[in-house]
């Protein structure tokens, strides 16, 4: 396989990666949004719409643009799974509708306690949903369970995303948006109260994650043999998974001893090694046994000249993203920073 | 797949254009109107226009947000309705959709900083955002242009039953009248946003005359709506004179020009009849097809009879959208005109009763031309998907009951569209004053 191929696939999955870390920890904020409770309540919403609202937009383009190399770059692969995943992935996109535009809505709609809670319930409920079908998704793919002939889908539109295998990679999926949102949040809070209700959040959903995470591995036995083997066999899954071990107790650790703005660092490598985790159980295969990043792969010109875009579009975007993180990060707010723009 | 499904899969599609557009269209237009507030603002001094701007902002806030996941879910219905497609076509066309995913980062980007950001940032990188904004959102409808700008006169590859090969994905994205596309697409979002802008505040003057808030609105809307909608029509003209050498049988169905003859006359309206290839009702324009489509008058222009029936578009619908289109876009055309009288006379934008009335009705005109352009432009290229090498019909889908998510989709962008205009309304009314003829200043009840 060339080095292009290789690239663009790693680009795939590094897109996939930013999603997660970026856009699903916005997902997180949702379920928390959901499930805010206490004496804080109200804090905990305001101080969630605060660290999203700038930002969300931004983070979700990380999926339009894994979204635009995958059709681009292997095309017959999102040909296929567009066909297979079709029910999911359209109430995903629903989901994303009702996310983005409830939360919206609430934001620039302030009237009043009602129709407020009335937004935020619709954003916070499509927040849980959408992880979950994400989730289902990538459980599909990765069990193996989508079938083809020629360029036929042949497994039908629904059994391989509702096997108990897909479906406890959604929860997982969930789980893992909620404890990444959860310890940003506790960087973001400016009282030491808030910060400690995030901590108690992110310790418990980071406790969970190790009994989901188990029960997905056990359950990829029978559903997803392919990971099974290959999440404990080749000698470079077991090093990513050492990683993710060592990244989840060092998170835990650091969140155990408050100390924050390291402990995101630790939770967003655990999330990253575990995307790129299921990426490497799935290498080469995109639709396994149909579909190799190879088999998939555009014409060598085409993806050399997606790599050219996709360097020139980091040079303006990089830069830029490194300035609105600055500006909107926990360290560069104003001490009074309105929640939506004022007039 | 039956004809039904394929049926449910365009309306989807179709749905979801029409909605996305409307978005699409402000996101890339109403920065630019944010911006020239802004502007205004620090020559002036004047706090209207920044408040202006301020509005300006919230409104591509909210528009913009709706763009964004609507436009998620065009990427993503481009595989669930149109696999075929994609996965032959999605290598040729991936490089301008690469291009516009970026644009649409800095966009967003940008648009973080400006709204977020008045109070964060120093006053240069705040306006050096706007400027970012605007020309991200410009630079996104462009690249995606180019991608239709394909499907209407596909090239860079060679077509083989397999599929494409010896793909050159720059040709591709540059495929012949990427320039009259991309022009007339640019020029009908800032047309429509400025147009429908204008149609707001000439509202609310002719109930509040005296509001001079909303007559500075009106100031930084009007000169971009009558410069846009004096172009378009010089544009659309090389637009229509490329068509009629590259897609002759979407020009002959624009015009329900069923034979071929020189010297052909414009039809002006008309019901074609499809079956007995005539036109009832038309306006005929002497010699008037020939100048159009080729600046000759003696120009033979060739009829649909010329085609194999079974690549005919459309022929009543085309023709009446492309009616619509050109009604529509003369009409804005002449109240340019007439308003840029009135400004040369009085030496200020006129915002007299009869005038208002006019730009209140002329408000909507904008994204009704785009939609009809746009509506000519896909029907136009009926029964193809990528023109003359792959029908619609063999890129759909082989899911089956598409029904639901057509309905489904629809009840959505249903509520969503009356839910956005009620909370624009409400931004709107922010501004509104109070009793009759009362000055804005100080009186608005703000909405947060």
């Amino acid at each position: 396989m060339s080095t292009e191929t290789w690239v663009l696939g790693l680009a795939v999955a590094g897109t996939f990666v930013l999603y997660a870390l970026l856009g699903g920890a916005d997902f997180g904020g949702g379920v928390w949004d959901l499930l805010a409770r206490g004496p804080r309540k109200a804090e905990q919403r305001a101080l969630i719409a605060r660290a999203i609202g700038p930002v969300w937009e931004v983070n979700h383009v990380w999926l339009i643009v894994g979204l635009v190399l995958l059709f681009s770059g292997f095309p017959r692969a999102f040909a296929a799974l567009s066909v297979a995943l079709h029910v999911p992935l359209t109430l995903l996109v629903l989901g994303i509708v009702f996310r983005g535009t409830a939360f919206t809505f609430r934001a620039y709609d302030t009237r009043g306690d009602v129709v407020e809670r009335r937004w935020g319930v619709v954003f916070s409920v499509a927040s849980v949903v959408a992880p979950l079908l994400l989730g289902m998704c990538v459980g599909a793919v990765a069990s193996d369970a989508i079938r083809m002939q020629g360029h036929a889908v042949v497994s039908g539109f629904f059994a391989s995303w509702l096997s108990p295998f897909a479906l406890s990679v959604g929860v997982l999926t969930l789980g893992l948006f909620a404890f990444l949102a959860a310890v940003y949040l506790t960087h973001e809070a400016r009282t030491h109260e808030l910060a400690e209700d995030f901590r108690r959040r992110a310790l418990v959903t980071g406790g969970l994650l190790f009994p989901l995470a188990l029960a997905a591995l056990l359950l990829s036995r029978e559903g997803a043999p392919r990971v099974w083997t290959g999440l404990l066999q080749t000698p470079f899954a077991l090093a990513l998974h050492a990683g993710t071990a060592v990244a989840a107790v060092t998170a835990f650790a650091l969140l155990w001893t408050r100390r924050f703005r390291a402990a995101r660092v630790a939770a967003a490598t655990q999330g990253g090694l575990i995307v790129l985790g299921w990426a490497a159980s799935q290498a080469p295969y995109l639709v396994y046994p149909h579909l190799t990043l190879q088999s998939a792969a555009a014409q060598p010109v085409v993806q050399r000249l997606l790599l050219v875009a996709l360097a020139v579009g980091l040079v303006l975007v990089v830069p830029s993203l490194v300035l609105l993180f600055r500006v909107f990060g926990p360290r560069g707010q104003a001490p009074r920073a309105p929640e939506a723009p004022t007039t | 797949m039956s004809m039904t499904d394929l049926l449910y899969a365009r309306a989807q599609m179709g749905l979801s254009l029409a909605f996305h557009i409307v978005f699409a269209a402000a996101g890339v237009a109403l920065p630019v109107l944010m911006v020239l507030s802004d502007l205004k603002h620090r020559r002036t001094g004047d706090a209207d226009y920044r408040k202006l701007s301020e509005k300006l902002a919230k409104g591509t806030a909210i528009l913009f947000a709706v763009g964004a996941v609507s436009g998620t879910v065009l990427s993503f219905e481009l595989g669930l309705l149109w696999p075929e497609f994609m996965g032959r076509y999605g290598e040729v066309i991936g490089l301008p959709f690469s291009l516009e995913g970026m644009a649409f980062f800095t966009e967003a980007i940008f648009l973080g900083i400006y709204l977020y950001g008045r109070e964060r940032v120093s006053p240069g990188l705040h306006l050096f955002s706007g400027v970012m904004v605007a020309v991200s959102g410009a630079a996104s409808a462009f690249f995606v242009t180019l991608v239709n700008t394909f499907m209407n006169n596909p090239s860079g590859f060679t077509p083989t039953p397999a599929g494409p090969t010896d793909v050159q994905p720059l040709v591709a994205m540059f495929s012949p009248g990427w320039q009259y596309q991309t022009a007339h697409v640019l020029l009908s979002c800032y047309q429509a946003s400025a147009f429908a802008m204008a149609g707001i505040h000439a509202f609310i003057l002719l109930k509040h005359p005296g509001a001079s808030f909303h007559k500075k609105a009106l100031s930084v809307a009007l000169p971009l709506a009558c410069v846009t909608a004096l172009a378009q029509p010089l544009v659309g003209d090389l637009s229509a004179k490329h068509v009629a050498r590259a897609q002759p049988v979407k020009l002959a169905a624009m015009e329900a020009h069923f034979h071929t003859e020189a010297g052909a006359p414009l039809k002006v309206g008309g019901w074609p009849d499809v079956e007995k290839r005539t036109v009832t009702g038309a306006i005929d324009l002497p010699r008037g097809l020939s100048i159009l489509a080729f600046a000759d008058p003696n120009a033979e222009v060739k009829g649909l009879e010329e085609f194999p029936r079974d690549v005919w578009p459309p022929v009543a619908k085309v023709h009446m959208a492309f009616q619509v289109m050109v009604g529509t876009g003369s009409l804005m055309a002449l109240l340019a005109l007439a308003t840029l009288w009135r400004r040369w006379r009085g030496r200020e934008w006129p915002h007299g009763k009869g005038m208002m009335r006019a730009w209140l009705v002329a408000g909507p005109l904008g994204l009704v031309a785009l939609e009809a352009g746009w509506l000519v432009t896909e029907w136009g290229r009926q029964p193809w998907i990528v023109r003359d090498v792959m029908r619609t019909g063999a890129a759909v889908t082989p899911v089956p009951h598409l029904a639901a998510p057509f309905f489904t989709f629809t009840a959505v962008y249903l509520f969503l569209g009356v839910t956005v205009l009620f909370v624009l309304w409400r931004q709107v009314a922010g501004t509104l004053p109070k009793g009759p003829g009362a000055d804005v200043e100080g009186e608005v009840a703000h909405v947060h």
